[in-house]
């Protein structure tokens, strides 16, 4: 390429341009597509031809969407579920991350081995032994039991996003403190952990978005305390297009916006697999 | 700290995982192995696998997921290869590039379901736009499972929300390959075509390797897209493991259907690894 004149370089350039700007917009338009039907007129939702450039915005649909049976409870129980499954998959991933990242010891790589290789696995259908587990327990249709699985889910990835995190967060500061007094456990407290937030934040936001997302084990393990997700899906087909469209659009949002959030943590979260 | 103390501490950190690890995932796994092969009452039993392969919907099932792999792996490799090349080509804007491409990461596969769906449902924007141009003057049905539609629906949809993982597996390989290589090839005189074909695809071989084993999982799993855009005409193995469970009240033909999904998940990583690594060797 370097060895062409100008012109057909500059027709090079311009091509890769456009390539580029063709890939975002068969990105974006379909997300473009499900925003204009959500916040289109309920009345105006069976219209066709749709316009494809709309004249009128309006909430109706969402505010429909919103209202409707269970919606605002599955919401909810989605929320607490994506929280507790946070909230567990850092507190039982981190330490598993930082032994990795500071220790030599024996079985190291059978640990790695075996948490690389969960990936192999189909997560998911664990639900289907472990709705029977639950109803024996009594622990069936409830938030809790389906965050017990999504952090089944999440715990690999945690361990691994961790463990390069704290592999960031230099030793020997850690060190320093502990020269000056603190103890392991204070170093790791107030030297390791602040520096590693940022990291550790995106490992979160992604166990967040992975339970915010996720329908099959919801649907199999509820009942009657539904995850947003598995409401929308137990009545897909009977639900009038304004609920789809509206409940599309809603449980889309949050995870364009985190993905915003975590962009520079992108390859570390989703790249990992490579080591 | 005294030294026995220091060896401790590493197993000690490692401990909640492992049991979380063992109780909520290794446990499970068993559980699904025994629903499947044994009776209520404890007996082995070869019943519910052979019920499963028996059922219509089951070989109809395979077939789709047989379908899928064709269809969707080879457009997502290759669309993700030229996306992650254009990274490589350092355009302006191209963390606004990153940062567009990597959006279908966080998006759900129901939702992707649902905004594809928007589009080729009857009123919907598909038909919008084709008669905008002029080419139908009422909605064409796309959504009739006696047409491939739906399975074109579907392929679509899962290309949109998946091929950005691959993107960004292909991505962190590429940043591993050193410059010095194509460099020397441009050298040699290799153009543009030839240097992805005899340099940068043999190196990104353990990348493709990850994502080809990640995406095929994947496939074999696929289960809300398909019900959000074409319900119950197109069937998928997870989805009848889904209503086995749900409407039938059956757990073991459900666990037979996970078993099942399980095992070609597994079988599917072996080939990969296998077929990937011997080709590496023989290139040696």
């Amino acid at each position: 390429m370097s060895k062409t004149f100008l012109p057909s370089r500059l027709i090079g350039r311009g091509f890769t341009y456009l390539t580029a700007i063709l890939i975002v917009l068969w990105i974006l338009i379909p997300i473009y597509l499900i925003t204009v039907a959500a916040f289109t007129p309920r009345e105006m939702i069976y219209d066709f031809p749709k316009e494809l450039v709309p004249k009128v915005f309006s909430t109706d649909t969402m505010r429909f969407f919103l209202g409707a049976y269970k919606v605002l409870e599955s919401f909810r129980n989605s929320v607490i579920v994506a929280i507790i499954s946070v909230v567990l998959s850092i507190t039982i991933g981190a330490p598993a991350g930082y032994a990795l990242a500071r220790y030599a010891f024996r079985g190291k790589d059978v640990y790695s081995i075996a948490i690389l290789s969960t990936r192999a696995f189909p997560v998911v259908i664990l639900s289907i032994p472990l709705a029977v587990t639950f109803i024996r327990w009594g622990m069936y249709d409830s938030v809790f039991s389906v965050a017990l699985l999504h952090v089944a889910m999440a715990l690999p990835t945690t361990i691994l996003v961790t463990s390069s995190v704290f592999l960031g967060v230099s030793r020997e500061l850690e060190e320093a403190a502990m020269t000056l007094g603190c103890s392991h456990l204070q170093a790791v407290l107030r030297v390791v952990l602040p520096l590693s937030l940022p990291g550790l934040a995106a490992s979160a936001i992604f166990t967040f978005v992975l339970s915010w997302n996720e329908v099959f084990a919801a649907t199999i393990l509820t009942l009657f305390n539904r995850t947003l997700p598995a409401l929308l899906i137990v009545q897909i087909d009977q639900s009038p297009i304004a609920y789809r469209f509206a409940g599309g659009f809603f449980i889309l949002i949050p995870a364009v916006v985190f993905m915003f959030f975590i962009r520079k943590y992108l390859f570390t979260l989703w790249g990992i697999t490579l080591k | 700290m005294n030294p026995k103390r220091m060896k401790l501490e590493p197993y000690l950190l490692l401990l909640p995982s492992t049991i979380y690890l063992v109780l909520f995932f290794a446990w499970p796994m068993i559980q699904a192995f025994s629903l499947a092969f044994q009776t209520d009452d404890g007996q082995l039993t070869l019943s519910h696998i052979q019920r499963m392969l028996n059922d219509a919907a089951f070989s109809e099932a395979i077939l789709t997921t047989i379908k899928f792999i064709i269809l969707i792996i080879p457009i997502q490799f290759i669309l993700a290869l030229v996306m992650a090349l254009l990274m490589m080509e350092h355009l302006r804007g191209s963390n606004f590039l990153v940062y567009i491409y990597a959006i279908p990461l966080a998006v759900s596969d129901l939702a992707a379901g649902i905004i594809w769906f928007s589009i080729f449902t009857e009123r919907g924007y598909l038909n919008s736009f084709l008669s905008a141009l002029g080419l139908i003057d009422k909605p064409f049905i796309f959504l009739n499972y006696t047409t491939p539609w739906p399975i074109v629906a579907v392929v679509l949809a899962e290309v949109w929300r998946a091929t950005s993982i691959v993107f960004v597996i292909l991505v962190a390989g590429l940043q591993s390959i050193p410059r010095d290589y194509t460099e020397a090839a441009e050298v040699f005189g290799a153009n543009y075509l030839a240097r992805i074909r005899h340099v940068i695809l043999p190196m990104l071989k353990p990348s493709i390797q990850v994502a080809l084993i990640l995406r095929t999982l994947l496939a074999v799993q696929v289960f809300a897209v398909v019900l959000a855009l074409a319900g119950r005409g197109v069937k998928v193995l997870a989805a009848e493991a889904y209503r086995w469970h749900g409407e039938y009240r059956n757990p073991h033909m459900a666990a037979a259907y996970a078993m099942f999904i399980l095992a070609i998940s597994l079988i599917t990583a072996l080939f990969y690894l296998r077929a990937l690594r011997s080709t590496e060797q023989s290139v040696l």
